[in-house]
């Protein structure tokens, strides 16, 4: 059996991650998201590639999406409800949950511009009907072969690794992750499984950062001053997952410095996402979980809704306006309005998610001017303050992560080329472990390893659980005056047989049944004779004796050979005697050539095993002359 | 290595509030299902004399053998309670106990007195909801326990009405309780756990999502599956090397709440322990010439696809939800009579799922109607339950998910009701916040539903004697000893049997959807399962009474390493046309699997 790789989305760029994975002809889709750089046909994955006719409902065994950021679920709408994929969608509570608001939000930012999005936000409310929510942890059965699990990625709320099961193969799609905890959010968390392959993101591939306390206590700082000299902050981000994060640290710095600054939202969906973060409080960090009691930290207490008088309002403020990329929309529109005041500070978002104007303004030298679109140009004279947290793994998160899970191979997605290609080769150099980072419609075979299934009789399972006990001497270090130490192991060994078809397992006493033959032994033969005195078989009667005769003088032998032989037995009715697998019986053919007269005549048997025990009786029975003295 | 599983029931249960307890024993590891309190026999107990007309304060000498508390009418045990167990796990050695896993919260309020003996060591398990409910109703009844605790002073060893000759003078009903059945239970009462009793029971507690598997000790994969019947309820799936068990409890097919059974998960396990209470009550209501032909049809069809969907839709439908949202209808006009009349609304229920359903109704109800009367919760746990209850998406049924992804995402329309003063919680009844906003008359949720423990008992003294006041209590108790310390009772009493389990038909329809090949019943089933042509074999089982079940058919799978599998070299047996080899390995036990590997050799 192979895993099947199919990268629609994602290879070696950041962006519209898809996967698509066969194994044993199931196919399952990992994330299906859409490029933010492109407007039109290019910001999805390419889906022909999954099937030529179109018909993904038969081609897929189901979908799986991973968090709700676009770059990961952006295309899904399109994909059920244009292209018409009608089977089992899998994401958790908090994504299931999460995801319209993003992708209503995106819409929304789209038309906006005056351009039409590839989906209505009917396709929005029918999509996400499909969609089946998981619970971390849960062992899904998609049908009789495919199994999957959810684990805790960090990254956002609902952030999910998916680990999947087809037959014997089976992998981990990380999807985007973080390994270390946040002040919202825990770190990534995974069981130690046997896996054949990990999809792995790399967005930090090569970078390794510092603990995010000192960022956090940075944009604190920056914050705090610019609010106490009178100025207004304005924090473009979307309305989900980094403002919850963020304003959950002013929510708390409030608290504790008791300041009475006013913290705004300034879209409606923000409203209720926060809502939906205080529901599911339970996908947070411990700490959050913890304190949650006493008090839901999500449940902001500084934190209001924002109105369109309040732009020229005097005094500070904090504003999260979105869109996060200030491509448009109402953080451009404030960003008009605040950008010309030099106590304004604008926080620029991490660098990953960087519009045009956004890098503009990280670039300038304040005081400045920048053009918004084709005539509008603003003054620049307020701070500028660049967000460095970033809810992605690093470097060593990813080399952690694998070293931790071991899988046979790693493949890479969602990262730059060149750091890819560094972290490839450190993952070959340092864990041995097969790695590639395929580019965008490439296809990458794995080998999966699997075993063997067969039956099991009780009887060598019994086997393999008898103690083996093995002792030996092991000298301590090279001085030879100290005793060696004596080790004992108890290696229980499983020995039988195995039949290819119709796989059974089996202990070598059990083949007879197994293959329905017969026992055959091997036995020897031998004849041989016991004189007697012919007086005790009464002279009179012809040189035959009778049976009564033959049996008295049969018991006079018995005597005899157990007196050397103790475990000798006497068969009455098959006229012999027999020591272990020995028998000797009176032979009665009369015709026989060696028979003579005054004398017993006997039939000797055994097995090859007891061939020296059987000379002996024979010798001894050859050797006697039976008679009344003898008795 | 054992070649079957074993079976004892350790009690049968007897209603929602003591489900049945069962010891299994599959390939040598040793399972205890649930580990309930027999909360039933605190009604021998009188609840705590508050009202000086009520007791002559004079009179409780305890210390001196003559008191005259038996002579004060009703018979009941003027003293603190004690409390039991499952009574037959007295007599098990619970250091041989490997695993526990918990049905539901109420399945582990016994726990403590297991957890906290010398020598217990099993690994316990109860999905993370179940835990959460179960430990907050430990603490609640430790809480309301406490009262009596101040009020009787510390207990000695043996108290007063434990000793032989004032059992004597109890009446029969309360001696047949003391004793039990078959007058063995008697060493079997307990002083309550603690505080610190409850905290260590938790810490031996791992919790799990609903379908997370767990693996114990390599060999027994347990997994629990929505049972629909509470919050965090579940039914446990079992897996072994040897084959696979379901344990089923009492399941609720449509909930209002609780997310719902999940049988589809159960499906083709090689043994079924059949454990749902609420048919066995049906079947002890039924006559002996009840005909159970109408069933037997549905087993006489050929198993075919059609039949099988038919059972399914007959197993989804709504009649038992309709049937109980009508029983919460009635409960609410009911009380809206009484409200009109100016009587207040006693409910003691210890039902998670009744309180949140009830609570949603009243709603509706004094909307409609354009009341305003305030709802209390009043309970130590109030707070924390409401809080718990609001972010539990995963844990909850359609309904409630429908409502959290809606454009106001929430669960629970409680949120709101305590936000705009419709609703308030308080932890006891005795704190100066409740007595000022206090108005009646007003709907009061509190436990215990035993009327002997906790708010109640304060609340059924004031309103007993008031004609219009309502109170809500459920079937299955004795209704009359329950109210006996509280009579005369001038207040209206309505009791009511909640949803609590599967109807028989249902049950028998789901056991042939489920495929199984052995289910084990209790006794009483016996009777109607041998009428039908069922497709599986079936054994009955009595208290006590270790069952064996032998596997059907050796049907044990043994993996080989693909290491070792290309050492394999086959030689062909022309005669047999059988290609055979010799094989050597080291035997494993690995996530409920046997597996064969490459042995390594030791220098």
């Amino acid at each position: 059996m192979a895993i099947e790789c199919l990268v629609l989305g994602a290879g070696q760029e950041v962006g519209k991650s898809c996967v698509v994975v066969t194994i044993n002809g199931k196919r399952i889709m990992f994330d299906c998201g859409m490029h933010m750089r492109y407007k039109d046909l290019r910001q999805y994955p390419d889906f022909s590639l999954i099937s030529d006719s179109g018909e993904f409902t038969s081609s897929l065994s189901c979908v799986i999406i991973t968090h709700f950021h676009l770059d990961h679920i952006g295309a899904l709408p399109y994909f059920t409800q244009v292209c018409g994929y009608e089977g089992p969608i899998y994401m958790t509570y908090p994504t299931k949950a999460l995801a319209p608001l993003a992708l209503e939000d995106y819409r929304n930012t789209f038309e906006r511009g005056g351009e039409k999005a590839q989906f209505t936000s009917e396709h929005i409310a029918e999509c996400m009907k499909k969609v089946t929510a998981v619970d971390l942890k849960q062992t899904i059965h998609v049908d009789k072969d495919i199994q999957i699990r959810a684990y805790y990625a960090g990254h956002v709320l609902g952030a999910a690794m998916f680990y999947a099961k087809v037959g014997d193969a089976s992998l981990v799609y990380t999807g985007d992750y973080n390994m270390v905890p946040d002040r919202h959010l825990g770190a990534a968390q995974i069981d130690q499984l046997q896996l054949d392959l990990v999809i792995s993101e790399s967005t930090y591939a090569t970078t390794y950062r510092d603990s995010k306390y000192v960022q956090e206590r940075e944009f604190l700082k920056a914050v705090h001053k610019c609010v106490t000299s009178g100025g207004k902050v304005l924090i473009p981000s979307n309305a989900l997952g980094r403002t919850q994060e963020l304003c959950l640290l002013l929510d708390d710095y409030w608290e504790r410095t008791n300041l009475k600054v006013p913290i705004y939202f300034s879209s409606g969906s923000t409203i209720q996402a926060n809502l939906y973060h205080k529901i599911l409080i339970n996908w947070a960090s411990q700490n959050v979980k913890d304190t949650h009691a006493r008090h839901n930290a999500l449940d902001f207490k500084n934190v209001r809704s924002f109105d369109r008088s309040l732009i020229n309002a005097p005094g500070p403020c904090v504003l999260f306006a979105s869109p996060g990329n200030l491509n448009g929309g109402f953080s451009l529109e404030i960003l008009k309005h605040w950008a010309p005041y030099k106590e304004n500070l604008v926080m620029l978002p991490g660098s990953c998610s960087n519009g045009i104007i956004g890098s503009k303004l990280m670039s300038a030298k304040i005081p400045t001017q920048i053009k918004l679109d084709e005539n509008v140009k603003t003054d620049v004279r307020c701070q500028i303050h660049k967000l460095a947290f970033s809810a992605h793994t690093d470097g060593k998160g990813i080399m952690d992560l694998v070293t931790f899970l071991l899988p046979k191979h790693v493949l890479l997605v969602h990262g730059e080329k060149p750091k890819m290609a560094a972290l490839k080769e450190k993952i070959q150099s340092e864990l041995g472990i097969e790695c590639c980072y395929p580019a965008n419609n490439e296809t990458v075979t794995i080998p999966s390893t699997h075993h063997i299934e067969a039956g099991v009789s009780d009887a060598f399972l019994q086997s393999c659980m008898a103690p083996n006990f093995m002792f030996w001497k092991t000298n301590v270090g090279s001085d030879e005056r100290t005793p060696p130490i004596l080790q004992v192991h108890d290696d229980r060994v499983g020995q039988g047989m195995l039949t290819l078809q119709n796989p059974r397992v089996f202990t070598q006493n059990e083949l007879r049944d197994v293959l329905g033959v017969e026992n055959h032994q091997v036995k020897f033969a031998h004849c041989c004779s016991a004189a007697y005195d012919s007086e005790v078989s009464n002279a009179a009667s012809d040189w035959s004796p009778s049976t009564s005769q033959k049996n008295s003088l049969l018991q006079l032998l018995f005597g005899l050979v157990s007196g050397d032989f103790p475990d000798c037995i006497m068969h009455d009715c098959q006229k012999g005697i027999q020591v272990g697998s020995f028998v000797a019986s009176l032979c009665s053919r009369e015709e026989c050539p060696s028979s003579n007269a005054d004398a017993l005549h006997f039939r000797c048997t055994w097995s090859v095993t007891e061939e020296e025990l059987a000379w002996k009786v024979i010798s001894l029975v050859k050797n006697v002359k039976l008679s009344r003295e003898s008795t | 290595m054992s070649t079957s599983i074993s079976q004892t029931c350790m009690s049968e249960g007897r209603g929602y509030y003591f489900p049945p307890c069962h010891i299994l024993d599959i390939s040598g590891v040793s399972v205890l299902v649930d580990c309930p309190m027999d909360l039933s026999s605190l009604t021998i107990f009188s609840p705590l004399p508050v009202d000086s007309h009520d007791i002559n304060i004079d009179n409780i000498s305890f210390s001196s053998a003559d008191s005259n508390e038996e002579n004060r009418g009703n018979g009941l045990v003027y003293a603190e309670p004690r409390y039991r167990t499952v009574t037959k796990l007295h007599s098990w050695n619970i250091s041989f106990i490997d695993v526990v896993l918990i049905t539901s919260p109420i399945g582990m309020l016994g726990l403590p007195f297991l957890t906290r003996k010398k020598g217990f060591t099993a690994k316990v398990y109860a999905t993370k909801a179940a835990s959460r409910i179960g430990q907050l109703m430990m603490e609640d009844l430790v809480y309301m326990h406490k009262e009596f605790r101040q009020f009787y002073g510390p207990e000695s060893d043996e108290p007063i009405w434990m000793k032989w000759d004032r059992l004597e003078m109890l009446p029969l009903e309360m001696k047949k309780i003391v004793f039990g059945a078959d007058e063995t239970d008697f060493g079997c009462w307990m002083p309550l756990f603690s505080a610190a009793d409850v905290k260590a029971c938790m810490l031996k507690v791992e919790s799990l999502n609903y379908a997370e598997e767990i693996c114990y000790n390599g060999i027994l994969i347990v997994k629990p599956l929505a049972s629909g019947l509470e919050i965090g309820s579940c039914n446990w799936r079992i897996n072994g090397p040897r084959g696979s068990i379901a344990y089923i409890s009492s399941s609720v097919f449509r909930s209002a709440i609780p997310k719902n059974f999940d049988y589809d998960a159960l499906q083709a396990s090689d043994v079924v322990v059949y454990s749902d209470f609420f048919s066995l009550n049906a079947l002890e209501q039924v006559g002996n010439d009840e005909d159970f032909s109408g069933l037997a049809n549905y087993f006489s069809n050929s198993s075919s696809a059609d039949v099988n969907s038919e059972a399914r839709s007959a197993l989804l439908s709504t009649d038992d939800y309709l049937e109980e949202i009508d029983k919460l209808d009635f409960i609410c006009s009911c009380s809206m009579d009484s409200i009109k009349a100016g009587g207040s609304i006693l409910i003691p229920t210890g039902r998670l799922g009744i309180i949140l359903q009830l609570l949603e109704r009243f709603e509706l109800h004094l909307t409609s109607e354009n009341m305003k009367v305030p709802i209390f919760v009043i309970s130590s746990v109030a707070e924390q339950l409401m809080i718990f209850t609001s972010i539990i998406p995963e844990w909850l049924g359609e309904q409630c998910e429908d409502r959290f992804y809606s454009e106001k995402p929430s669960l629970f329309t409680h949120t709101e009701m305590l936000k705009d003063g419709r609703l308030h919680l308080f932890p006891a009844i005795h704190s100066d916040e409740l007595l000022n906003i206090w108005q009646e008359p007003c709907i009061v949720f509190c436990p215990h539903w035993s009327l002997r423990l906790g708010p109640v008992t304060h609340l059924l003294r004031r309103w007993r004697g008031d004609q219009n006041s309502l109170l809500v209590i459920e079937e299955g108790v004795d209704a009359n000893l329950i109210l006996l310390p509280f009579k005369p009772i001038a207040m209206k009493v309505v009791q009511c049997s909640f949803l609590s389990g599967m109807q028989l038909q249902k049950s028998l329809l789901l056991l042939k959807i489920l495929q199984p090949k052995h289910v084990l019943f209790p006794e009483i089933f016996r009777r109607c399962v041998d009428t039908l042509a069922a497709s599986f074999s079936s054994s009955f089982y009595n208290e006590n009474e270790m069952l064996h079940i032998p596997y059907t058919e050796d049907n044990s799978c043994l993996h080989i390493d693909m290491d070792l599998a290309r050492q394999i070299k086959y030689t062909k047996l022309e005669e047999q046309n059988v290609d055979i080899s010799r094989l050597k390995g080291k035997l494993m036990v690995k996530h409920g699997r046997y597996k064969l590997c490459v042995e390594h050799e030791h220098p």
